[in-house]
Parts: C-alpha cells; structure tokens; sequence
C-alpha cells in the first residue's frame, strides 16, 4: 500500500467514515456538472423532494451537447435543446451557480474548472464525466463518476469508494522540439497500455512535469483515464501558484497565502512509497499518432505501423480489429495518410496554449484542398484570449472554421461530427470506433502542432518538419 | 425499494459471448443515445452499431442471434467498460435484461456505475473465462450459476472461481449497493467534515 503521497494525504483529510461494505466514504470539496449525466440524478432527487445538500460546493456548465456555430436558442436539434432547458430548469432555485453562455464563463467543464480558479490543489473533485481527471493537475483527486453517483453527491457531498493503489509515473528530462504534452501521455499509454491504470491512480512525476506549464500537465492528468487510470495528479509546485493566483474564484490576499500553506502540505512527501513506479526517459519520445481504436495504438510518427504477427496474444485480436476498422496496412508508414477532417478542440487540447501552437504551424501556409479544418476553443474565455492575440484571423486565413466554445466533435453529440468514413486528425482524446460521430469514422489522436501539420499537408505530417 | 428485496446474491440464466478485449463504452451505447433525458429505453441501444448498420438492418452479432435469446449472463473479455463514464452503458445491460457481466477485468468507472445500479459484474481468471466461452458456444442453451456468497460460477459441470473486491460483494449480498441511506446516515459528520476543511471555509483563518 502506498503512503505519505498526495493521494494518501487527500483521501485521509476527505475521509468521512468508513461503511459497513468496508468502502470509505469521502467527502467531495468540488463537484462539476452538466447536461448529459445529470437529467436522471436531479429526477431522482425531485421524486423524493430532497434538495442539494452544499449548493455552493457544485457548478453547472453547457458543453457536450452545445451548436458551435450558432448558439442561438432555441437550439436546432431539439433533442439538444431539450437537454439545454432540462439543465437549466434543474438548476433553477437549488443555489447552484451556472456558468451558462450568457454568463461569458461557459465552457468545456474540464477547461472552465481550472481558468475560473474552482479547481485548487488538495480537493476531492468529482464530475460525471471521466476526464474529470483532468483537474488532477492542480494535485487534486479528482475523478469521473456515473449518473447515480452524481445524484449521490448532491444529496449527501460524498461518495462511497474504494482506495485505489498509487503508480508513480516518473518522466525526466527535456522534451525535444516539436514534442508536447499530448505526445508525453499518448507515448505513457503505449508504453504501459489501456489497462494498467486499472485499480491505480497515477502520480505523474519528474524533472519533465516539474517543467511543464499547467496547461500541458492539463492534457497529460486528462488522459490518464485512457491508461485505465481512473485518477492522475501532479503535485502542485510554484508553477500551480502562480497559475491559480489571481483566477476568479482563487483565494485572494491573506487567504491564498494560508491556502498555498494548505497545498503545500498534501504534497507526496520524499519519503513516499508507491505500489509501482515506473520511469521514462523524455528524450526517447516523439510526436506520435494513434492509428487504431484505442488510444495505446499509437506509433511515433517515423514509424510504421506494427505488425499483429508479432504481439503477444492479449494484444493481438485487438489489433486485428483495429486494422479491420481503420483499413490500414500493417507495416505501412503512418507519416503521409491521407486525412480528410482535422478537429482542434476537446478537454485534452482546446486551451490557448494549443491554440498558440496550432496558430504557429497554421500560419505558414493553407489547409489543404478537400480538408475541413475545425477550430473549437475549449471555452468562452478561450475564445476572447485567442481573438485578442489575433490566432483567429491566422485560423480563417488559413482556411480552417473558427467556432464557439463546447466539446464539439470529440464526441459528435452536436451537429459537427464525421460523415461516413472520414479520417479525422484529431487533438481530442479517444479514438473509439464510431466516437466522432459516425458508425464508421476513423479518428487519428495527436497534439495540436502534428494536427495543424496534417491540415497543411492534408496528409500525417511530421510536425518537425514545419518547424 | 425494501433492503431484503435489494439482496443479490445468485443470479441463474443462459449466457451470451461478447469477444474482443477493450470494449469502450462508446460501442456499448454510441453517445447520439445519450441526448435523451431518462435511462428508459436505453436497453434499445445496447451495442447498436454493432447491432444495426445504417439502415436498422440487424447484423451478425451475438446479441441478434437467437440462441442467446433470453440470455441473463454476459460473458466479457479485458478492460471491459473502459472510456467514458456514462451510465448508459451498464443501464443498458441492465435494461436488456443481463443481470450479472463476468468478464476477466473491468474498467473502474464502470464497475462503479454497475456497482451503483445492482448489477454484479465479477472477473474470473484467462483459463477460466476460455473454458466459459467454448462452453457457451458448444451448449448456448446451458444455464450458468453465479453465487456471490460462494464466489463461484458454475457452468455444466465445472465450477470457478469469481472475483470482485470485498465492498461490492458485500454491498450486492447485504442489499445496500443503492448507498444513499448508508451515506445519508452520516451527515451529521459529513457537516463537521465541511467545517474542517479549510478550503470549504475559504481558507478564512
Ligand atoms: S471534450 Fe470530449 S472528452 Fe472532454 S468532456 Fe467534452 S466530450 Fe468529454
């Protein structure tokens, strides 16, 4: 079992009792919601008439389901409309504060989080979504849960749950140009799989994460559900400080100094002891690519794609499927596929530090004939920064859409999504069959650069290229 | 609903074969689904791309074919659930009338969920899923037993060992996987709790 870890520090300080069944039940400093996995919860909560335990502890936004090119209500898919005003007439009177469009905060619920200053270090943080995870680096627990236990969070503020044994994942040294976050988490789960984060939490660690902005520790702690892991942190550290000073909803003045006092001691101690640790080495990484239909079917982009003959047997059928799906040939190179739709937008990769980066690769020439290139920032807030520096203009002179903030296609339950088909270079984070809309839709994960290099090129692209 | 009526602890029934490891829940149920408001006819969107193509024509799946007709137990490889954490896809297992998944490893959040709706989702080891798969295929009609108070499948005439961590098993075998009245009783020191957390209070003093 581990100890002295920030997970060990968080989990005890939330411990509320532990239940008859043997689970704990833990208190949740921060629950975030939305219109998908909510309607049930609030039905179930009405029906009984019981009311939200800690109002003030919940914060409501529009994501999934929200038009990014008109946002004009009613909306034109009335079953998205329907779910827009079941939210709001669930909201109403409970006191829980709703970061809608009106408000200029609405966004993608991971990406609002952390920039309005809700998400802190140190909290128990639950949403029913898993990329929940993604607040994890703020050195929170922080996770997805389903419908029920959303209801459960507003009725009583806690959770049933099992401790989870903790993985330290060490990364060191310096990235090379033209590799990101995005590449660092994708090269992760290739490297221990879509199922070794089962039953962990992975503490991201290292001299790579200690130089890494927040918004790249973000897209990393996101994606850590890809690798099974249902939890991922970082500790926080002087970078998380200063990012969260002077955000909306951060402590101000005396109170941030107490709070940083706060932060600073749920931090994994040195004397720490994990259930595993495992090391890698930045350097050995590139910009890579998923070619298959879960995100540890990546390759880097100088490589081929592998072949099934040689995988050990668990590996195997599935790859056969994924090559069944995506009709790719194995042994072929990944650099050069053709693409037709490249999409940079979702929770991993939407905040304007991959907007910033896509923008520099974008500027240096036109999307390809017959790409549509989708830019869709991960929030309201998002949207005005990169307007102020001027990345839109850069966007529609290149020929790519410039839309307003929501999940959009990474997982096509607003009218953008892939017809037929297609092949989507896309930033978001999975690569399920059919996840971008269509039954047969094929969706190619990378960073922003490596997308905008593909939308250039209208083929995969190595990014280093272009640099 | 009454806790002796909530208790599960066997459930009986042919078995149906679900192959291939990985199985995100975005093939269990595909998110245009998850736009309607209740969980009502979820059980109708269970694997249904898989299930139908384009034009709703069934297609060769083992939940179309009619030897598993009825079939109360699934049979799942690794990593079963993995992806995103919508409760529609273990509501609609549930709603098409599976009552209990075996599978060899199944994806935190969903276990979770399943957990949470009371439906038993149990692992079993490789060799013991192989010998469940080629039994089920050879005899589609033969009833499978999964007892959680033993911790045993049986099927024909072998019997094998189950898994589950110890709260589930005892939240299915005491009825109180529905948690809020266990987590409800306590909110005298959930309030306390509030009160101790510094970022609750604002971090005032
Ligand atoms: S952007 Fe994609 S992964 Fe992120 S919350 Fe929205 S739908 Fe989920």
């Amino acid at each position: 079992m581990s100890s002295n870890t920030l997970y060990d520090h968080v989990w005890d300080l939330h411990k509320v009792a532990t239940l008859p069944t043997g689970q704990d039940q833990i208190f949740i400093g921060l629950h975030l919601i939305h219109e998908v996995t909510t309607p049930q919860a609030f039905a179930s909560l009405k029906e009984r008439g019981v009311h939200v335990a800690f109002p003030h502890r919940t914060f409501a936004t529009l994501d999934h389901i929200i038009p990014t090119l008109s946002q004009q209500r009613p909306y034109l898919d009335a079953q998205a409309e329907a779910m827009a005003v079941a939210l709001e007439s669930n909201l109403a009177n409970t006191g829980i504060q709703f970061f809608d469009p009106a408000s200029g905060r609405q966004g993608i619920v991971h990406v609002i989080g952390p920039e309005l200053g809700v998400t802190q270090p140190g909290m128990t943080i639950a949403c029913g979504d898993s990329h929940t995870s993604t607040h994890g680096a703020f050195g929170s627990l922080a996770f997805g849960i389903g419908t029920t236990e959303v209801g459960l969070v507003l009725e009583t503020q806690t959770l049933a749950l099992n401790r989870l044994k903790v993985r330290r994942v060490q990364v060191d040294g310096l990235l090379n140009p033209g590799v990101t976050p995005k590449d660092v988490v994708l090269a992760i789960i290739h490297h221990l799989g879509v199922k070794a984060g089962l039953g962990y939490a992975y503490e991201f660690a290292g001299t790579t994460f200690d130089t890494m902005s927040m918004e790249g520790r973000m897209t990393v702690c996101n994606m850590s559900i890809e690798g099974g892991a249902r939890i991922g942190y970082v500790n926080p550290d002087q970078v998380t400080f200063d990012y969260l000073k002077g955000r909306e909803y951060a402590p101000k003045g005396e109170a941030f100094d107490r709070a940083v006092a706060y932060w600073k001691s749920i931090a994994s101690l040195p004397r720490a002891t994990y259930d595993d640790i495992v090391r890698l080495e930045a350097k050995s990484i590139e910009p890579m690519v998923t070619w298959g239909i879960n995100p540890g079917q990546s390759v880097g982009v100088s490589q081929s794609l592998p072949l099934p003959e040689t995988m050990p047997d668990s590996d195997r059928q599935t790859a056969n499927d994924a090559y069944a799906y995506m009709k790719f040939t194995p042994g072929s190179k990944i650099q050069g596929q053709a693409i037709d739709v490249v999409f940079i937008g979702s929770c991993t990769n939407s905040r304007i530090s991959d907007l910033r980066e896509a923008a520099r690769i974008l500027q240096k020439g036109k999307v390809a004939a017959g790409v549509q290139a989708i830019v869709v920032p991960g929030s309201q807030a998002v949207k005005r920064q990169a307007e102020a520096e001027g990345l839109d203009e850069i966007f529609k002179s290149a020929g790519a859409q410039w839309r307003e903030a929501g999940c959009s296609m990474c997982l096509a339950m607003n009218p953008d999504k892939l017809i037929g088909d297609q092949i989507c270079a896309s930033t978001s984070n999975r690569n399920f069959m059919g996840r971008q809309g269509s039954p047969t839709g094929r969706t190619l994960l990378m960073s922003p650069a490596m997308a905008a290099a593909a939308a250039l090129r209208g083929e995969i692209t190595d990014v280093r290229e272009l640099l | 609903m009454r806790l002796e009526d909530a208790i599960i602890t066997t459930v009986s029934g042919r078995a149906v074969p679900i192959l291939g490891d990985d199985i995100d829940t975005d093939r269990i149920v595909p998110a245009r689904f998850l736009k309607e408001i209740t969980f009502a006819n979820m059980g109708n969107y269970l694997f249904y791309d898989l299930r139908f193509d384009e034009t709703e024509t069934p297609k060769a799946h083992p939940l179309n074919d009619p030897h598993y007709l009825g079939a109360r137990i699934m049979i799942v490889g690794r990593n079963f659930g993995c992806g995103s954490s919508r409760e529609h896809a273990p509501q609609a297992i549930k709603r098409f009338g599976i009552q209990a998944v075996i599978g060899e490893s199944f994806a935190e959040i969903f276990a979770g969920n399943c957990k949470a709706i009371g439906l038993p989702v149990v692992s079993v080891s490789d060799g013991a899923h192989a010998l469940i798969i080629d039994h089920i295929t050879h005899h589609s009609e033969a009833l499978l037993s999964l007892n959680l108070d033993t911790k045993t499948l049986q099927y024909g005439a072998e019997t094998c060992h189950v898994e589950l961590p110890e709260a589930r098993r005892q939240a299915f075998i005491s009825g109180t996987w529905e948690s809020t009245a266990l987590l409800r009783v306590n909110m005298p020191a959930v309030l306390e709790k509030a009160k101790q957390l510094p970022y609750v209070q604002g971090f005032a003093s």
